[in-house]
């Protein structure tokens, strides 16, 4: 057996009194794909972090290829033969490809030669791992797929024979996804190690040769995929058996609640985001939009919210409501019935500073139950959060505490036990389980599911696509302002939504061929 | 959790960066070859000890209340008002209008119509900066500096052109009528034995102060308003999704900041001199920030550290009298304070906030 290519040694960090890792140990080798899966907050970012150097363990040993190798910083990993590519890009917009490859990389004083050697280098790069990006393009006209590709490409330009990806298919179609991973795979048939940090179980199976779980700082297993089941994953990530689908009867939709009729949004730099949209939910039924994000469902859900101005008519139980001006805000929205769960809890949906029963009342304030004269009914308040908290098994119960030191599950909890009781006639949610770990996903699939049951009318946008077609009862997918079409998530499979969402309507031409050149092109010229 | 107990952030902290200051200002003293043991002996024995010392502490203290507590309102909406010396100035004029053109039967009426006239006139100049910010998005700290020069310059203009009396040479209005005389601490707790605050122009105000800090923690933690000021200050996105308009929060917590601030003027101009006259505002506007800053933006921690800036103030006038200690050091002190307890907050916090990390994880 050869060294592996990377192998740590009782890696253990602690931030404060929160032990991110806690003595971890794995060994990947060699010309593999090792998945490493766990929650939010598990602690997968800060072990890459470390093998990346932005982190110094507290304790432990990093090796690459039986050498022992300290890693201070990341030009140490970058010489180690480390590349890493972040969930968030780390591109200079405004540059070219070439430009943002050398960046940091030229040899020498004059960029000249630094492009030409580069521009040679990417060729050879090309050819041999698929990886076409055009040099010259400028990173802010490239589509997200390829602007990731710029990132593996400044990678192995600096010769990493080890990739690190970072939840790298968060922001792709699904088309991109799989393009993604054809290369990742001739990465591996040509040597090299990959390391695939995601939450999502389906691409931990499908691609990877062995996988690590993480849960609360610590490594709890390592299996060879092959000789594993999504269920053991998910058991071993959460601690106790879960459950994967969402139970629930078939939809028996009422009345037409919401009725929006041509709908634009123009965003604050006068881009048009919404184009022009019809779409209705009615009575007892959930409606999911799919799409990558940034294809106007943030605008769609916002001017719902009445915190964005937009155009056209949105009816809510058959009469229209204002969509600019006086009467546009969010508690104008929430006399009419209109619940919101948005899509960004920190920023949106809770004040963090403010403890959770302050957040409980959040957008409700005004309400004349909770007054007490000019003041506020404080104590009122608090006792109907701590009944709220124990409804929504919110942990720790501790209405005290500020939002911010509850986990994204349970602050997720919050807002929607903030929501949910009120009893809308409408519920809009965004992203309900982003950053939510497993276990909390179940609970509150389970609450959206009990709502529509209670004969509610749901408005879902979620970019997890697994997410929409196991809770909607009718998906409308968006791709640049646009409904491309609506689809019944039981005709329907992940490739056609996954084509609808780049924008490709004529299914029939390519389906069961997504991803191809073709796609590829359309993308682009779309996006 | 928390990084560290309460009381370590609201006590410890200041204490640590008020006793650096202490450090900081006795190697000045040093310096120019006098004790500091005998000047801070000079400044408690001038500011404490006597009770006439104690109405000049708390005369000053009554401004600092003010201003700080206007400071801490635009605070919790995000908003820094600098602008707090302007307000104060012109609800001077306010005040001066108030008592000159209406007749007072009694001071108990004059001081409430002094209080409205003060907060009418400090709300209104802390009103176009406030729009200015809402609506065109021009930084409220640029603004409100800016309007403290027009102030001064404003009021330069109308002591000098409307309101001096004639013949008159200095830049004032006329005296006050008797009517709007407020009573000062001497008047109120002297008896025909043992005269108290003999002198002092500490007066009824310091009351009217302390009301205001009880009127602003209630209308910050208790009332709806407070609610939307604290949560739109904290997240301008989420109080938007709230429906929270932070044209309207903005427009309204600059029209409370600069009424309070206003409210100063009550104290100085009807309290003390009794006329208006250019510059009685002394720079109070801007002790407010660093009184805000020191109190965590909490009408007690305001009231705590005004009752200590005006210690400072009256016991650096002490040590200017009887010491060869130049007046310009007490700024000197004053502002070693202000840097302290203000902008090096987190010199202090960060090895703080460790060491309770530390402390916690050896008792877990």
């Amino acid at each position: 057996m050869t060294a592996p290519a990377i192998e740590l040694k009782g890696i253990s960090k602690a931030f404060g009194p929160v032990q991110a890792n806690k003595d971890i140990s794995i060994s990947v080798q060699p010309g593999t794909i090792h998945g490493i899966i766990g929650e939010n907050g598990a602690g997968k970012s800060t072990l890459m972090s470390i093998l990346y150097g932005f982190y110094k363990a507290d304790a432990g040993e990093i090796f690459i290829k039986g050498q022992k190798t300290p890693i201070p910083d990341s030009q140490a990993a970058i010489s180690a033969g480390i590349g890493m590519v972040f969930q968030h890009f780390k591109l200079v917009e405004n540059f070219t490809v070439l430009e943002n490859i050398i960046l940091g990389a030229e040899d020498g004083a004059m960029l000249n030669t630094s492009l030409g050697n580069a521009r040679r280098e990417l060729k050879h790069l090309a050819d041999e791992y698929g990886l076409n990006v055009d040099p010259d393009a400028v990173i802010e006209n490239l589509s997200v797929g390829h602007q990731q590709r710029v990132e593996i490409l400044k990678a192995l330009y600096r010769k990493a024979e080890i990739l690190i990806l970072d939840e790298p298919t968060g922001v792709l179609t699904p088309a991109e996804a799989d393009q993604l991973f054809r290369i990742l795979d001739r990465l591996r048939e040509e040597g090299k190690t990959i390391i695939l940090i995601t939450h999502k179980l389906r691409e931990i199976m499908e691609y990877t040769d062995t996988v690590s779980v993480m849960r609360r700082g610590q490594m709890t297993a390592t299996v060879k995929t092959k000789e594993t089941s999504p269920e053991e994953l998910a058991e071993l990530m959460v601690g106790r058996k879960v459950l994967l689908r969402v139970d629930k009867k078939p939809a028996e939709p009422g009345v037409t609640i919401l009725d929006v009729q041509g709908l634009r949004v123009v965003d604050d730099a006068g881009v048009e985001r919404v184009k022009g949209i019809d779409l209705n939910v009615r009575a007892g039924e959930i409606v999911g939009i799919a799409g990558v994000a940034g294809n106007g469902q943030s605008e769609l859900l916002e001017v719902l919210g009445g915190y964005a101005e937009g155009t056209g008519t949105i009816l809510v139980n058959g009469e229209p409501i204002p969509l600019s001006g006086h009467g546009a805000d969010g508690q104008a929205r929430r006399a009419t019935g209109v619940s919101h769960v948005p899509e960004d809890r920190q920023r949106e949906g809770l004040i963090m500073e403010f403890s959770a029963w302050e957040n409980t009342v959040f957008g409700y304030h005004l309400e004349p139950e909770i007054q007490n004269g000019v003041l506020m009914d404080n104590k009122a308040i608090y006792e109907d959060a701590e009944a709220k908290m124990e409804r929504f098994d919110v942990r720790p119960p501790d209405p005290k505490l500020a939002a911010k030191n509850f986990s994204g599950g349970n602050q997720q909890k919050i807002v929607l036990a903030r929501e949910i009781e009120r009893n809308p006639d409408l519920l809009l949610i965004g992203q309900p389980t982003r950053g939510v770990d497993i276990g909390a996903i179940e609970f509150i699939h389970q609450q959206i599911v009990n709502l529509r049951d209670q004969g509610k009318a749901i408005l879902l946008v979620s970019v997890e696509l697994d997410e929409i077609m196991s809770l909607s009862d009718r998906i409308a997918v968006m791709f640049d302002g646009h409904i491309m079409g609506e689809r019944d998530p039981a005709l329907t499979n992940e490739k056609e939504l996954g084509l609808l969402m780049a924008g490709i309507t004529d299914t029939s031409a390519v389906a069961g061929n997504g991803g191809n050149d073709t796609t590829e092109q359309e993308v682009h010229a779309d996006g | 959790m928390d990084k560290m107990p309460k009381w370590a952030d609201i006590v410890l902290i200041p204490l640590i960066s008020l006793l650096l200051a202490a450090f900081f200002s006795a190697l000045v003293i040093l310096a120019i070859g006098e004790n500091p043991i005998e000047a801070l002996k000079l400044m408690i024995d001038g500011a404490l000890m006597r009770s006439a010392g104690w109405g000049y502490t708390l005369y000053y203290a009554t401004n600092f209340i003010f201003t700080g507590l206007a400071v801490s309102v635009a605070f919790h909406a995000r908003l820094f008002n600098i602008g707090g010396e302007g307000q104060a100035m012109l609800g001077g004029l306010g005040v001066a209008l108030v008592c000159l053109y209406i007749p007072w039967p009694h001071w108990s009426l004059s001081i409430l119509g002094a209080s409205v006239g003060a907060a009418l006139f400090g709300a209104l100049w802390a009103l176009i900066p406030a729009y200015l910010q809402a609506k065109r998005g021009s930084h409220i700290v640029i603004t409100t500096i800016m309007f403290n020069f027009i102030a001064a310059a404003l009021l330069n203009y109308v002591l000098v052109e409307m309101l001096r009396p004639v013949g008159a040479m200095d830049p004032a209005s006329a005296k006050f009528p008797d009517a709007t005389h407020l009573p000062s601490f001497q008047d109120m707790f002297s008896t025909a034995e043992t005269p108290m605050f003999r002198g002092a122009p500490a007066n009824v105000t310091f009351f009217l102060a302390l009301i205001a800090c009880v009127v602003v923690w209630a209308l910050i933690w208790r009332t709806r308003l407070g609610y939307e000021i604290r949560a739109f200050g904290q997240s301008e996105t989420a109080a938007k999704y709230a429906g929270i308009s932070p044209v309207r929060i903005t427009v309204i917590a600059m029209l409370i900041s600069g009424a309070l601030a206003g409210m100063m003027s009550v104290n100085t101009t009807m309290g003390e001199s009794e006329r208006l006259i250019l510059n009685s505002t002394e720079g109070a506007g801007f002790i407010g920030i660093a009184v805000a800053l020191m109190g965590r933006n909490h009408p007690f921690g305001v009231f705590l550290a005004a009752i200590l800036f005006g210690f400072l103030y009256q016991g650096g006038a002490e040590l200017a009298l009887w010491t060869s200690i130049p007046r310009e050091l007490i700024v000197v002190i004053q502002a070693l304070v202000i840097l302290f307890t203000g902008a090096l907050d987190n010199m202090v916090r960060h090895p703080l906030e460790k060491l309770f990390i530390a402390l916690r994880r050896r008792n877990a």
